[in-house]
């Protein structure tokens, strides 16, 4: 389980970090977007992969639950994310409104 | 009390002062005089405590854990100081009554004033050194304020950028003085550290605390070399000089040295340093004041001169010239603040300060010549007035300097010379402008002003001469109470008397004032103008010089090592990722011991499913953005399903949420990107491959490395202790089931308040960017596709504002998503209210019920559903964060920490038992925002539309008027 989980994070913090590195700033939010879900789950990871175990109290039993601070946090990280990745769509719209391209820097540097 | 109470009178008037009118002169003027007056009488007040007591103190606690106490201290000086600061405070209020135009914005002028009169008492009443500090720098910004006053004219903004450069680095300087002097004593009060004067004098620092020390405090009296600000400083209006430039801002720094006079002066070093650079300053400020042709010029450059008399006492290691040099202060405070009013009526009433061209003003202004005439005739050191007393004092310590031989023969040459100077500028400062033929040429008609204006003047000059015949009875004692409070038994045996007989001191005095106006009469008046200007001497040039090469240095150095292109910046951050995870490569990423299961196949399925997803986003990201959209949507599915494999139902539940929601966002703002082109035959140039292939290294380097490491920390046990405590005490604490709700809600409250307020804020910053939306020209045409449905069908899309429903295939869907309308509601409502219990909460109910709004947007069309439904998201906003934050409130009203969950258990009519807490307040609150911020995001974005359809439809009637 743990190395298809982590081998999940890898390819997509992958393609994101590509992405963030592309001109066009479509290309950017796709890559913002999958690197917020790789560094979701690798946080997410550090309270270990337990199945069947939510953590939701039975009152009276001593069972195991799984680590529910990573996912608080990582509750947080997900709405916070689509709060920045929409001003970031806001911010690019303007932008090429404003600038007439959709190049990252405002202006056509370079072909690629 | 009543020191407090001196301190923060001024303050709070500053504020009522800034609030009134801008019209509202008097008020403003009855302000500030009745503000400046009470904290006169308070001072006064405090004479008798003080006769008995020594010092008066005052003290709040501030900072314990820094051993910091706001403190206040009245001895005898500071009562001295402080009264001057308030007594001429007063009369510059009265005299800029009359001296500020009707059309000056005069709530700044006396707002400002005031709280520089604030910060001055500030300095003169702190009890330590590192309060004084922090008044010292109030002084410097409100001085900027006030030198800036007419902002509008370029010699002001220079003039004030100058001194608040200048005296803020001195500041800087002389706070490291200050640290150094409190390292060493260990404490910053003043009192500990004049106990504590020897021990500073042995130390090794000593050097560097009087260097640090004098540069503030040199910085701040003008003192060569730093002396260029203060002619610069005249642009501001004449009260502001009078009261800044002669009485008070400047004579902080003469103020500072003689306060720690007993901790730093005795040495050879400070001998040099002081004196020195108040010797150059006498003579360079007394000699430039003979060359000046601006009346205020004139004034500022013997300020110079005079400031530099004080230092050069100060630096004398003597305490008799340190009684000197207290008496100066309050002497040249009296008739040089008298003197720029005088100067300030003169350009009030006949347009110009030049001494060139005025003449014979006497005749028109007989009042003010005569006031001037006996301001200036202190300045110069004329017997029966107190310039001259003080003056006296300094030639005879100048004689009995305790000095090597050639210093203390070049002294008393070099002080008679000053005096000279002082009496040559002060006759042509007179006679330049009161006397010799009335001119005619003068931009108004000059006569003597309101008698009302004149009165500051005529008081100032009227203790002139007070203290210069009677010193004894006048101003004797409080001097006597100043110099005991600051030198304690070493003060020394004194008399302050008009004659002393005939000595050297009175011949110098003589000498001085005779061949002064020979000076005048011979050398000034024929060839005034020819005499060499010293400029080289003037700190400005290098003080520009240096401003100008930081300036360029720091740009230079910005463009090395920045770059304004974004890509660039994203490269260094990456690599600057990969290089912090370089310390884990040493050992721990092999993988731990912890025994690993087999991965379940539908696992797996499911992640090369999401796999693909994400790297097929990456690939069509550019040319195909839909597809892209799609497949990272595919990505988030994923991610999605993986948190309710491993037991995170709310992750789940968000996740689901929040993507349905990304995905129609961008989706809405697909349309406003350029129109996507095909992909290029070719490969590219080399230089576009090479910057692949290297990202596509990096995004290898970082996603690998991402995986090791996580895959290195999945195979080690994990860390209990946090895990346990939420698991335990969720229940017991927190009162509700779901762990991760309970630690967002209630264990995390603040955290998540802070995070809806941002969420708010950035729905509004949306809201706010999208309102001045410019569209790209060709963005505003008709979809593609809609323009292939409008060619079939004649109105398949948008819909009538009158029919219930859509006419064409959107009919269905249209019914299905108002059936769906109550019912989404109801589930949103249900996982809000379930949500401390089980999966669910505020976040994901809020996303549900926006996602229902989009829905109706997306089917129904802008114009129909808004004639019919009107949400407000600013008011659901407003509401959420109002119901978190009375959820916390509760708490506190109860006695309680903010947000701690406050229950109430009991029996309800109709509804029987019921359990209320604020908890589910809290996560209303949560809810009715995330409801606001989703849905003003959206609509902000979907009623775009609107704005391309006003342009479509204006384009297109311009174009049917072409054909």
């Amino acid at each position: 389980m743990a190395l298809i989980f982590s081998l999940a994070i890898g390819i997509m913090a992958g393609a994101g970090i590509y992405l963030l590195l592309r001109p066009r700033t479509f290309q950017v939010i796709i890559g913002l977007s999958l690197l917020g879900y790789a560094v979701n789950l690798f946080i997410f990871g550090m309270g270990r992969l337990q199945t069947g175990v939510p953590p939701i109290i039975t009152p009276g039993s001593a069972a195991q639950y799984a680590d529910p601070v990573p996912q608080a946090l990582v509750l947080t990280a997900i709405v916070i994310g689509f709060a920045t990745l929409s001003l970031f769509l806001v911010v690019l719209l303007a932008a090429r409104g404003l600038s007439g391209t959709d190049h990252v820097d405002g202006k056509e540097t370079d072909e690629n | 009390m009543s020191l407090f109470l001196i301190l923060v009178l001024p303050f709070l008037g500053s504020l009522c002062a800034a609030l009134l009118p801008t019209n509202a002169r008097n008020a403003e003027a009855w302000l500030a005089g009745i503000v400046a007056a009470s904290v006169s009488a308070l001072i006064l007040w405090q004479l008798p405590a003080i006769e008995t007591n020594g010092a008066l103190y005052y003290e709040q606690i501030w900072s314990p854990t820094l051993k910091i106490a706001f403190q206040l201290r009245m001895d005898g000086f500071a009562w001295l100081f402080a009264l001057l600061v308030a007594l001429i405070g007063l009369l510059v209020v009265f005299y800029a009554r009359y001296y500020m135009s009707p059309e000056d914005p005069v709530p700044r002028f006396f707002a400002f004033l005031l709280a520089f009169m604030g910060a001055m008492l500030g300095i003169v009443l702190s009890g330590n050194l590192l309060q004084l500090a922090m008044f010292w720098e109030l002084t410097s910004l409100a001085s900027f304020m006030l030198i800036a006053y007419w902002h509008h004219r370029q010699d002001a903004r220079t003039g004030a950028r100058m001194a608040l450069t200048v005296t803020g680095m001195g500041g800087l300087a002389m706070l490291g003085g200050m640290l150094l002097i409190g390292h060493i004593v260990g404490s910053y009060e003043i009192d500990a550290v004049l106990a504590a004067a020897e021990q500073i004098k042995a130390h090794a620092w000593y050097p560097a605390i009087v260097c640090l020390i004098a540069l503030g405090a040199l910085t701040k009296s003008a003192q060569f070399p730093f002396h260029f600000w203060l002619p610069h400083a005249m642009a501001a209006p004449t009260p502001v000089s009078a009261y800044l430039h002669s009485a008070t801002m400047v004579k902080a720094g003469v103020f500072l040295l003689a306060r720690l006079w007993p901790v730093l002066a005795g040495s050879d070093l400070w001998f040099w340093l002081i004196g020195g650079s108040g010797l150059v300053t006498l003579l360079l400020g007394g000699y430039l004041a003979l060359l000046q042709n601006d009346m205020k010029g004139l004034l500022a450059y013997s300020t110079i001169s005079h400031l530099g008399l004080i230092t050069l006492l100060l630096g004398m290691n003597s305490e008799l010239a340190l009684v000197a040099a207290v008496f100066h202060i309050v002497n040249h405070a009296t008739f040089k603040a008298s003197l720029f009013m005088a100067a300030g009526i003169v350009d009030h009433e006949t347009g110009t300060r030049d001494i060139r061209r005025l003449s014979g003003l006497r005749l028109a202004m007989p009042l003010t010549a005569a006031l001037a005439g006996v301001a200036a005739a202190a300045m110069a050191g004329v017997p029966l007035l107190n310039g001259f007393l003080s003056k006296e004092m300094f030639f005879s310590e100048t004689v009995m300097l305790a000095r090597p031989e050639w210093q203390r023969i070049l002294l008393p040459v070099v002080a008679t010379l000053a005096g000279m100077f002082s009496v040559a500028y002060s006759l042509r400062f007179i006679h330049g402008a009161f006397f010799g033929p009335p001119t005619t040429d003068l931009p108004q008609t000059p006569h003597d002003p309101t008698r009302w204006m004149l009165l500051p003047s005529a008081l100032l000059v009227a203790a002139c001469l007070l203290v210069g015949v009677l010193p004894g009875a006048t101003v004797g004692p409080y001097l006597h109470l100043a110099t005991d409070a600051l030198l304690g038994a070493q003060a020394p045996i004194y008399d302050l008397a008009m004659w002393h007989g005939v000595n050297l001191p009175l011949l110098m005095s003589l000498v001085a004032l005779f061949g002064g106006i020979t000076l005048y009469q011979f050398v000034l008046q024929p060839y005034g103008q020819k005499l060499p200007s010293l400029r080289q001497l003037d700190g400005k040039t290098a003080f520009t010089w240096l401003l100008r090469t930081l300036n360029v240095t720091a740009d230079r150095l910005l463009q090395l090592i920045s770059s304004t292109r974004l890509q660039t910046q994203i490269l260094v951050l990456i690599l600057a990722c990969l290089a912090a995870g370089l310390p884990f490569l040493a050992e721990p990423l092999l993988p731990g011991t912890q025994a690993m299961p087999w991965p379940h196949p539908a696992f797996v399925l499911l992640w090369l499913m999401g796999g693909a997803c994400a790297l097929g986003a990456a690939w069509f990201a550019k040319y195909q953005r839909l597809a892209a959209l799609i497949l990272s949507g595919g990505a988030g599915l994923a991610t999605s399903l993986t948190f309710v494999w491993f037991s995170a139902p709310d992750l789940a539940l968000t996740q689901l949420a929040v993507e349905v929601v990304t995905v129609v966002l961008i989706l809405l703002g697909l349309r406003w990107l350029p129109r996507g082109n095909p992909p290029p035959s070719g490969r590219g140039s080399l230089r576009a491959q090479l910057r692949r292939s290297r990202d596509f290294l990096l995004a290898l380097l970082g996603g690998g490395g991402l995986a090791a490491l996580s895959y290195a920390i999945l195979s080690r046990p994990a860390p209990t202790q946090l895990a346990d405590f939420f698991t335990q005490n969720a229940l017991p604490l927190g009162g509700g089931q779901n762990v991760v709700n309970v630690i967002l809600v209630d264990f995390r409250g603040f955290d998540t308040f802070g995070e809806i307020t941002v969420l708010g804020i950035v729905a509004l910053t949306v809201y706010a960017l999208l309102r001045r939306f410019r569209p790209a020209p060709e963005s505003t045409l008709l979809p593609a596709q809609q323009q292939l449905q409008a060619a079939e069908a004649p109105t398949p899309f948008s819909q009538q504002l009158g029919d219930k429903l859509p006419a064409g295939y959107l009919m269905l869907p249209a019914v299905l998503v108002r059936l769906l309308l109550p019912m989404a509601v109801l589930v949103s409502l249900y996982f809000l209210l379930r949500g401390h219990h089980e999966p669910g909460g505020g976040f994901v109910g809020g996303l549900i019920f926006a996602t229902t709004i989009i829905l109706q947007y997306l089917i129904s069309g802008i114009g129909w559903l808004e004639a019919r439904l009107r949400i407000r998201p600013v008011y659901w906003i407003a509401c959420g964060l109002l119901a978190a934050a009375s959820a916390g409130l509760l708490a506190t009203f109860n006695g309680a920490p903010f947000l701690k969950s406050q229950g109430w258990h009991g029996a309800l009519p109709w509804l029987g038992e019921v359990h209320l807490s604020s908890v589910l307040l809290f996560d209303l609150g949560v809810y009715m925002l995330v409801v606001g911020a989703t849905v003003l995001i959206l609509i902000a974005i979907a009623h775009q539309t609107l704005r391309t359809t006003a342009a479509r439809t204006a384009a297109g009637q311009e174009a049917r008027q072409w054909h």
